[in-house]
C-alpha cells in the first residue's frame, strides 16, 4: 500500500475538507508533496490535480521537491529585516546558485524563507538543521555553507 | 417583484436576483471584469461596486432588497473603479499595439472609458513565462488580470480543470499542475477560456503564417474548406446581423487571399453521415457497442479519451468531417484533378481550436501526409481579410468549387448542438426503411439547451437518442450511463455549449442572442435547400460510386475512419 493509500485510510469518509490534513501528513511521511501523490490524492478525494496544486502552492510549508541535507532557514521578521536579511538572503541565494525554496543539485541545501524565527535579538538570524547563526552579515555566509558542506564530506568517508 | 432605487429612479427588481442584474435590465451600464452570467458570483475584479449608504458594495454579489438605494455612478464608486483599472494597469505589459486583443480588450477599454492617461502606479511587474506547449491555444500570463474566467469555464462548464489558481497574494498566478504547461494537462483545447479571457492572456496559435507563406509558393496548390459554422458567424465581424449567412461573398473573399480551390466542409459532413449512419445501423444489429457517441468534436474525443477512457468503444470510428474532407482533397481530388498530393496545400477554416490539435494527431496522416496542413480559427480569418482589405459586404458572391461543395441542409446543421443527430436521423430513417421521413425537421434535438432527449421511432423499434453539449453535460450524461443506464442508443456531444456556432475559434465578445441566430440561420438555411438528407447529396452518391465503394467499406475505412486511445495526463 502506497503512503498516500495508507494516509487516506486514516481519514472516514475522505474528502476535499481533509485535503489540507493529507497533504501535511503525506509531507511529514515523505519530506515533499510529490507530483505522483498529489495524483493519487486527486484520484482519491475526486480533485483535480490543478486544484491541489493550487492549494498546496498557497500555503508556505508545502514543497514540491525533497529538501537538500542542510536547511538553511532565512528569517525575514521585521527585525531582520533593519538588520540587513534581504542582502543576507540574496547572498545565500548567490553561493548556492538557488533561489528561495530550492534545492540545490547536489541535494545538499535548500533554502527556506521564514515570516520570523522568534529570535529578533539575534538578528539577522539563519538556523540550518535547527543550528542558529545570529547577526549573520553577508561575508560570513560562505564560511558557513563550507562548514556544512565539510561535515557532509566528512561523514560520508 | 420588488421596487428598489437606483440613481434616484424607480426600479424593479425580481426577489432574489443580483443587484446587477436589476441595474443592468434598467439600461444602467456597470462594468465587470470577472462577472459570468449563469454562474455564482465571484466578487473578483471590484469594478461592479455601487455606493449604498456611504459604503461601496459589489452590485455582483449583493441581492436585491426591498427599498434597496444605489447610486452606480457615485465619485465615490467611480473613484473607486477608476483606481481597480488603474492598479490593474500596473503590473500589466504597455504593448497594446502588439496585442491580438488590440480593439477588442475589455481592460482597454475600460482604461478609455474612465479616462485614464497616465501611469498613476509604478512597480515592479510580475515576470511570467508564455506556455507555448500546446498546439492548439497559447497562455500569456504576464497579461492575466487574474479575474478567474477561464478557471471557472474549464472547471464548471467544461468539467476539466486544466488550470486553477496557484501561490497567494502579489504572486498568485493561474496555472496548471505544477506549471507543466497546457501539453501536459488535461486541456482538451475547447477553447472556451480564450471566449471569456477579457485580456490577450488566452489565445489561439495562429497559423496565419504558414498559411501565407503556402499561398506565396508558386508550388503549392493551396486548397482551404470552410466549415458550416463559418459563414453564418464571421458576418458579424463585418456589421450584419448575427446569423446572416455568407458562404457566396466567403467563397469570393477566400479566392482573392490567394487560395486555388475553395471547399465547403458541408460537404463531408454529408459523408460522415453515411458513413456514421451506416455504422450505427450495424451496432444496432449486433456488431459494435451501444449507445454510439458521435466524435465530430475533437475537444469532447481528448476528453473521453482522458475521463471516459473505459468509453471509447462507444465513439464512432469516424474521423471528423474536417478530417474526410482532407483525406478526400489529397486523395480522391488529387487524382481527379491530376495533383501529386505533396504539393498540395490543404487549410481549413474552423470555429474550432481544438481542431488545430485535431490535426497533429499521427493518427490523422494518411500514408505518412497530414490530411490537413494548417487549422486557422474565424477569428483569423477575420484578420486575414483585413489585411487584405477585403470586405464581406463588398464582394459579388461566388459559388464555391466542385467536386466537394454541394451540400444538403443535413451538413449544413452540423454546426449547432442536435444537427449532427438530427441529420444522421433523417439518413439512417432512410437506410433502415428506405423511405424518407414524413418529416425531416426533428424538432426534440433542436434548441440550445445543454441536453436534449428523444425517443424516435423507425419502423417499430424505439431508438433513444441524446444531444448534450458543454463537457459537465456530456459527463452527467456518461456517468448516468455508467451507472448502468441502458435506453439511448445514440448520443450526439459537442465539447462546446451549444455547439460549434458557439466554438472556441469564433469572434469574441458573442452575446447568447448571437449565438441563437447563428443557430436560427442554419435551420432556415437547411429548409431552403434542395437536398436536405445527406444520403440524396448526388455529388456524395458520386464519390461512392467512382472512388469509395460503399460506406463502411475498404477504401472508407482507410481514408474516413480512425481510433482512439486513453490518453495518461495531469489530471
Amino acid at each position: 500500500m502506497s503512503v498516500v493509500e495508507n494516509i487516506i485510510k486514516q481519514h472516514s469518509n475522505p474528502g476535499r475538507d481533509s485535503l489540507i490534513p493529507i497533504l501535511q501528513a503525506v509531507q511529514e511521511h515523505e519530506g515533499f508533496i510529490s507530483r505522483e501523490s498529489v495524483i493519487e490524492i486527486g484520484k482519491a478525494l475526486d480533485l483535480p490535480a490543478s486544484k491541489i496544486y493550487g492549494v498546496a502552492t498557497f500555503y508556505n510549508q508545502f514543497r514540491f521537491s525533497p529538501h537538500g541535507k542542510w536547511v538553511v532557514q532565512v528569517c525575514r521578521g521585521t527585525a531582520c529585516h533593519v538588520k540587513g536579511s534581504a542582502a543576507l538572503l540574496s547572498r545565500i541565494e548567490r553561493e548556492l546558485g538557488i533561489s528561495a525554496g530550492g534545492t540545490t543539485r547536489d541535494g545538499l541545501f535548500s533554502i527556506e524563507v521564514v515570516a520570523c524565527i522568534g529570535a529578533c535579538g539575534l538578528a539577522p538570524v539563519i538556523a540550518v538543521n535547527g543550528n542558529f547563526h545570529a547577526k549573520v552579515s553577508p561575508d560570513d555566509v560562505p564560511e558557513i555553507l563550507r562548514n556544512y558542506r565539510n561535515q557532509t564530506v566528512e561523514g560520508t568517508k | 417583484m420588488i421596487k428598489i432605487e437606483v440613481n434616484k429612479r424607480q426600479v424593479e427588481a425580481n426577489k432574489g436576483e443580483l443587484l446587477l442584474t436589476a441595474i443592468r435590465r434598467a439600461g444602467i451600464k456597470v462594468p465587470t471584469l470577472c462577472h459570468f452570467e449563469g454562474l455564482p458570483p465571484s466578487g473578483a475584479c471590484r469594478l461592479c461596486v455601487v455606493e449604498m449608504d456611504g459604503r461601496l458594495i459589489p452590485s455582483c454579489a449583493t441581492t436585491v432588497a426591498d427599498g434597496m438605494k444605489c447610486q452606480t455612478h457615485s465619485s465615490k464608486a467611480v473613484r473607486a473603479r477608476k483606481t481597480i483599472i488603474e492598479l490593474l494597469l500596473a503590473d500589466h505589459p504597455d504593448d497594446c499595439l502588439y496585442c491580438v486583443r488590440n480593439g477588442n480588450c475589455e481592460l482597454q477599454t475600460l482604461a478609455e472609458e474612465y479616462g485614464v492617461r497616465t501611469r498613476r502606479y509604478q512597480g515592479e511587474k510580475s515576470t511570467c513565462h508564455l506556455d507555448v506547449s500546446s498546439p492548439a491555444l497559447e497562455r500569456d500570463p504576464a497579461k492575466c488580470i487574474l479575474c478567474g474566467k477561464c478557471v471557472r469555464v474549464c472547471e464548471e462548464v467544461q468539467n476539466v480543470s486544466a488550470i486553477d489558481f496557484a501561490g497567494r497574494g502579489s504572486k498568485t498566478r493561474i496555472e496548471t499542475a505544477f506549471n507543466e504547461g497546457l501539453n501536459m494537462s488535461s486541456c482538451v483545447f475547447c477553447g472556451q477560456c480564450i471566449k471569456v479571457c477579457p485580456t490577450g492572456a488566452l489565445r489561439e496559435k495562429s497559423s496565419i503564417k504558414e498559411v501565407l507563406e503556402a499561398i506565396a509558393d508558386p508550388d503549392k496548390v493551396v486548397v482551404v474548406q470552410h466549415a458550416p459554422a463559418i459563414s453564418v458567424s464571421v458576418g458579424e465581424a463585418f456589421g450584419l446581423k448575427p446569423g446572416s449567412e455568407c458562404s457566396g461573398p466567403l467563397n469570393a473573399v477566400l479566392r482573392r487571399i490567394g487560395f486555388d480551390k475553395v471547399f465547403d466542409t458541408s460537404f463531408t459532413a454529408d459523408l460522415t453521415i453515411m458513413e456514421e449512419g451506416s455504422e450505427f445501423l450495424a451496432r444496432l444489429k449486433g456488431k459494435g457497442k451501444l449507445p454510439m457517441i458521435t466524435s465530430c468534436s475533437p475537444g469532447w474525443v481528448k476528453f473521453a479519451e482522458e475521463f471516459y477512457p473505459d468509453m471509447l468503444d462507444n465513439l464512432s470510428s469516424c474521423k471528423s468531417p474536417q478530417q474526410m474532407m482532407g483525406a478526400v482533397i489529397k486523395n480522391y481530388y488529387a487524382e481527379k484533378a491530376n495533383i501529386d498530393p505533396k504539393k498540395i496545400f490543404s487549410v481549413s477554416i474552423m470555429p474550432c481550436i481544438a481542431k488545430k490539435f485535431e490535426v497533429t494527431r499521427e493518427e490523422m496522416l494518411t500514408d505518412g501526409v497530414p490530411d490537413i496542413d494548417a487549422v486557422i480559427t474565424t477569428r483569423e480569418l477575420v484578420r486575414l481579410m483585413k489585411m487584405r482589405g477585403l470586405d464581406l459586404n463588398s464582394i459579388e458572391p461566388e459559388p464555391a468549387d466542385n467536386p466537394l461543395s454541394l451540400k444538403t441542409g443535413a451538413g449544413k446543421i452540423f454546426a449547432t448542438s442536435g444537427g449532427v443527430m438530427e441529420a444522421a436521423l433523417r439518413s439512417a430513417y432512410h437506410l433502415v426503411t428506405g423511405k424518407e421521413l414524413d418529416s425531416l425537421d426533428i424538432k426534440a434535438v433542436r434548441g440550445l439547451e445543454g441536453r436534449k432527449e428523444a425517443k424516435i421511432n423507425i419502423e417499430g423499434t424505439e431508438i433513444g437518442v441524446a444531444v448534450v453539449s458543454g463537457l459537465k453535460n456530456a459527463s452527467d450524461l456518461l456517468d448516468e450511463i455508467r451507472a448502468g443506464r441502458n435506453d439511448l442508443h445514440f448520443i450526439e456531444i459537442m465539447a462546446c455549449p451549444g455547439g460549434c456556432i458557439n466554438g472556441g475559434g469564433q469572434p469574441i465578445g458573442v452575446t447568447p442572442e448571437a449565438v441563437a441566430g447563428r443557430m436560427k440561420s442554419l435551420y432556415s438555411i437547411d429548409k431552403s435547400e434542395k437536398y436536405r438528407a445527406s444520403h440524396l447529396n448526388p455529388d456524395i452518391q458520386k464519390l461512392y460510386k467512382e472512388y469509395l465503394g460503399e460506406p463502411l467499406g475498404h477504401k472508407s475505412h482507410k481514408l474516413l475512419h480512425t481510433h482512439y486511445t486513453k490518453r495518461d495526463v495531469v489530471k
